[in-house]
């Protein structure tokens, strides 16, 4: 018989004077009981209890901790307390608002015709016999959207190469010269413009040189590109920085002339970057309201003409619907449009992100074999 | 179709520095050129000079004369764009573009200056160019991936290939093995040696053995402190130059006593 020496299973001495892997999911529990006790005593609400639950599992976390584990550990499991505190709090307002335009905006994004009809034509009296007598909603945000894609469209078309060319004279021929810092400066100054100041200089723009009164969706592409451009600009310029110069230096060193190189090396080396940029900057202009209402006013009709008239788009038309209601007697019908259309918008805004990240994707230069 | 190449009395600036005093050196056309010398001694400075990559920074000047087969790279009305295209660098780290195929890498000077080339004409340029880096058997069946998917010794022959594939009269090589195993740097000094069949090679290396195994000259560079301008000390017969130098600073460094 062999004696095998099996040294008696105990905790590894590494591993002493640590909390055990379920501490946390133990002083929750404990944290979530205690706090739904206090609240009962003083009126329960689902609020209160996150709060005071929060404050007890941190202290019970950290008090535990720094019994057993001592000060260094406690410091850090407070860090991390406060982190994802943080964190979640940052949260809530998100997912508060996208659930709140969810809740809100799907019963009149699923009635039909909401998405192909305009307001042509729909007046109090319909939505009057919605509400009393439960006839279908009428009306829709077709001209609406027509008008925020139009707008948007433009103002992208005026941006991007304006933006982008300024981008890269920066970069690529700025170096230090006095333009190049005077650019820079404007565009600091253009990014912290208000939106209402942008619309009222296009608006103050074309009266000036079309004639008064000139509203029209390029007035309201105009103002949404001077909110737009210096954003571009920026974004651009980083994404052209961290193009490596060793590059452009290869370009150079086989007889390629610099704007070539710029073209065809430096572009489409941080194409993905600049692309994925001019869509978060489509995105953070689409919901500007207060440019386009003083450009381009509003409209219940369908205006497909950039150039002539007034025209919708999403964000007035939810500021109009809201603030007159269709019919003033009976409101809840304009402000089921109104919500619908703000989901539209956020839709609209969420697809752009994707977009972004998918245009960043696809353009990335390849690696891997 | 290759040039010699005569430095006189260079001097070059960055900005206000002076960087490098005095040079003046004959390479000859079909050779190979090795420059040594200590760290920051101007090395890479007074290469870039040769082939006008040097002013790409800005605030950087030259003064004095580079000939290409007697015509001043620096003249009144002289071109860098066209400089370069005869000139050829290689650089101290591989750099083939990351948007670009294999294929298209070594395309790279024709497909960026759109000169008009037919399909036929371009595969015969690749399987030339990259038979002439030693990379065509690793790469021939993958001309369409990226080449950044490349070795790092790979993508240096690449760059190689995209250098030759422009046809220059001279190849310029900024330490192009120093990021390489032993085998690759091999191959490329291999590669070297039969460049320089039909180029004129000039090569910057901080590796002694490198200089004496595929140079046919070699220049030592040296700097007399910080701050202070870097000189040409000596240039002269590659044998000469490593077993019986004139200079007392060039037969130290040599021999490895600094430097
Ligand atoms: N872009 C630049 N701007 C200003 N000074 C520079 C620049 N590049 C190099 N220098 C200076 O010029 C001098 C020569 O540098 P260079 O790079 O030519 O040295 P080197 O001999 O190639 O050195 P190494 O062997 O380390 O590569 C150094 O003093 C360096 O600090
Ligand atoms: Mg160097």
């Amino acid at each position: 018989m062999t004696a095998t020496l099996t040294p008696v299973r105990k905790r590894s001495a590494l591993t002493k004077g640590q909390l055990p892997k379920a501490a946390p999911y133990i002083v929750l529990a404990v944290a979530l009981i205690l706090g739904a006790a206090i609240l009962a005593l003083i009126g329960f609400n689902a609020f209160g209890w996150g709060i005071v639950s929060a404050i007890l599992f941190t202290a019970g976390l950290v008090g535990w901790s720094l019994v057993v584990e001592g000060v260094r550990k406690a410091k850090d499991k407070l860090a991390t307390c406060l982190v994802v505190g943080a964190f979640l709090i940052a949260l809530v307002p998100l997912f508060s608002v996208i659930w709140t335009v969810l809740v809100n905006g799907l019963p009149g994004l699923l009635d039909p015709g909401f998405l192909t009809t305009s307001m042509n034509g729909v007046t109090g009296a319909f939505d009057n016999k919605t509400v009393e007598e439960g006839a279908p909603l009428l009306g829709g945000i077709y001209h609406a959207l027509m008008g925020t894609l139009l707008i948007t469209v433009l103002a992208t078309l005026i941006s991007v190469p304006v933006g982008l060319l300024t981008a890269i004279y920066l970069v690529e021929y700025g170096e230090d010269r006095a333009l190049a810092r005077a650019i820079t400066f404007f565009v600091d100054v253009m990014t912290g413009i208000p939106s209402i100041v942008a619309g009222l200089f296009a608006a103050a723009a074309f009266f000036a040189v079309v004639g008064p009164g000139t509203k029209t969706g390029a007035v309201a592409a105009v103002a949404l590109s001077v909110l737009m451009i210096p954003v571009v600009v920026r974004s651009s310029e980083e994404m052209l920085k961290i193009v490596p110069n060793e590059l452009r230096e290869a370009a150079y060193a086989l007889g390629v002339r610099k704007w070539r190189t710029i073209l065809k090396v430096v572009l489409p080396t941080a194409i993905s970057g600049i692309a994925s940029g001019i869509t978060l900057a489509i995105a953070r202009v689409i919901g500007e309201t207060a440019p386009i209402l003083v450009t381009a006013g509003f409209a219940t009709t369908i205006n497909a003409n950039v150039f002539s008239g007034w025209m919708a788009s999403l964000p007035t038309f939810i500021y109009t619907q809201i603030l007159n209601p269709t019919s003033p007697s009976n409101p809840d019908p304009s402000s089921e449009r109104a919500w619908g259309a703000a989901l539209v918008l956020i839709i609209l805004v969420m697809l752009l992100n994707l977009g972004a990240r998918l245009i960043a994707r696809i353009f990335a230069p390849k690696t891997g074999r | 179709m290759s040039k010699r190449i005569d430095v006189k009395d260079l001097n070059v600036y960055y900005s206000k520095f002076l960087a490098v005093e005095g040079v003046n050196i004959n390479i000859d056309a079909k050779s190979v050129t090795a420059f040594i010398g200590p760290s920051g001694c101007g090395k890479s400075t007074f290469l870039r000079t040769l082939n006008r990559m040097h002013e790409v920074i800005p605030g950087a000047r030259v003064e004095g004369e580079v000939l290409l087969d007697g015509d001043n790279l620096y003249g009144p009305g002289v071109d860098p764009v066209t400089v370069r295209s005869q000139i050829g660098m290689v650089f101290q780290r591989p750099n083939p573009f990351p948007t670009m195929s294999i294929r298209d890498n070594v395309l790279a000077g024709v497909k960026l200056n759109n000169t008009k080339i037919s399909k036929g004409e371009a595969d015969v340029l690749v399987e030339r160019s990259l038979q002439g880096a030693n990379l065509w058997n690793e790469v021939k069946d993958r001309l369409a991936k990226p080449g950044s998917g490349l070795s790092g010794g790979q993508q240096q022959r690449l760059c190689i290939a995209r250098a030759i594939a422009v046809e220059p009269q001279v190849i310029l090589m900024d330490e192009p093995c120093s990021a390489l195993d032993p085998i690759s740097t091999l191959a490329i000094e291999d590669l070297i040696n039969e460049l320089k069949d039909q180029y004129t090679v000039v090569i910057v290396t901080h590796n002694m053995q490198q200089a004496a195994r595929v140079s046919d000259k070699t220049a030592f560079f040296n700097i007399a402190g910080t701050g202070k301008p870097g000189k040409l000390i000596e240039f002269g017969d590659t044998p000469t130059i490593f077993s019986n130098p004139t200079e007392k600073a060039t037969e130290d460094y040599v021999s490895g006593r600094f430097g």
